[in-house]
């Protein structure tokens, strides 16, 4: 059997943007990304301009599942964050259980302030993706009923 | 691990493809690449070796639609086969919502599926899920070729649960969609049942 589903709210979606758009602005980001570390993109705030936002996350949860690995092999539990700088743009990503919070910055912010204004970010999204968890974990007979509404034919139709 | 936004009204879910060395992972995904509308998709992600081998793995977005008001968007991800990747193969399961196993039908590859299946029941097993409970499809890949086994031989050694089985030739997309279909519909049942 697969693993229960998350299920995001509106407002908790709105409370995680909240906090991106903070985060942002604080760290004088270029954008800043939440991802599941199974690869799923669940919110982001800033610039992307053309940049594949969903296969941004699935690279940044198989670079931090890569690199979680390897701290195991040498003895560590976990890298608890991963960065990558670039000439130009870098990458700061912290670890929140089972989620990634993701900086894009560049010469306008430095590595010092996004690790500092990330780590109180970081508090936050936690504290509201274990309410994300709870709820998912009891879902709420509407919830359940929904997706139990689902017909063969609907599935039927995506494929038609 | 599927994930739905209400706000952004999505339903995201997870497929992996699985299977020996050089048994057409990557065709598969390739074709579904090809074949499939600009819009639907995203780009196809590789990591692959300069000799063009999965080194950890391939990935693309997939829409297919909206089912009740949800656009469901399937992550379509392969590993990589080679029997030393065993560490990138166990990240690639992690949340996993439906695995196809693609299976080379020719006689010499026989072993290979095999080793690769059972590697498939015990990684997932070390991710916390049960190949018997999973939406699971069996793909018999490279059909066109002289020296394969018989379906039902194949399939009798390799069949798991019952599970669908399709015959594929993925070069030519032969079997591609039906083995996609199959496993959607059963990773979205599974949705259903809650």
């Amino acid at each position: 059997m697969a693993e229960t589903p998350v299920i995001i709210k509106e407002h908790h979606f709105q409370q995680i943007k909240t906090v991106l758009a903070r985060l942002c602005v604080e760290s004088a980001a270029r954008v800043v990304f939440l991802v599941d570390r199974d690869g799923q993109p669940i919110a982001f705030h800033g610039d992307i301009g053309d940049m594949d936002t969903t296969s941004f996350s699935s690279l940044a949860a198989g670079n931090v599942a890569a690199t979680s690995s390897m701290a195991k092999l040498i003895g560590e539990d976990v890298f608890p964050s991963v960065v990558h700088e670039g000439e130009r743009e870098s990458i700061f990503i912290s670890v929140i259980g089972r989620s990634l919070l993701v900086v894009v910055f560049d010469e306008r912010s430095t590595l010092g302030l996004v690790k500092l204004r990330t780590k109180k970010a970081s508090h936050e999204v936690a504290s509201i993706l274990e309410e994300v968890a709870h709820e998912s974990a009891n879902r709420s007979f509407d919830e359940s009923s929904f997706f139990a509404e689902i017909t063969d034919e609907d599935i039927d139709s995506l494929f038609s | 691990m599927t994930f739905i936004n209400y706000a952004s009204r999505e339903i995201n879910c997870k497929i992996v493809y699985y299977g020996p060395g050089l048994c057409g992972k990557t065709t598969n995904l390739q074709y579904i690449y090809d074949s499939t509308a600009p819009q639907a998709k995203g780009k196809l992600i590789s990591l692959a070796t300069e000799t063009d081998r999965t080194l950890f793995f391939d990935f693309m977005p997939l829409e297919l639609g909206t089912v009740r008001g949800f656009k469901t968007r399937f992550h379509l991800y392969t590993v990589p086969g080679q029997v030393y990747y065993d560490a990138s193969r166990k990240l690639i399961l992690k949340g996993v919502d439906g695995v196809v196993f693609v299976a080379d039908s020719q006689e010499e590859r026989m072993d290979a599926n095999i080793e690769s299946l059972y590697n498939l029941e015990e990684n997932l097993q070390t991710q916390g899920f049960d190949l018997m409970k999973i939406p699971y499809v069996l793909q018999l890949n490279k059909r066109d070729l002289p020296n394969v086994i018989p379906v039902d031989e194949l399939s009798a050694e390799l069949q798991k649960k019952g599970e669908p089985v399709y015959e594929a030739v993925a070069t030519n997309g032969e079997g591609v969609f039906d083995t996609l279909k199959a496993v959607a519909k059963q990773v979205l049942t599974e949705l259903r049942k809650g």
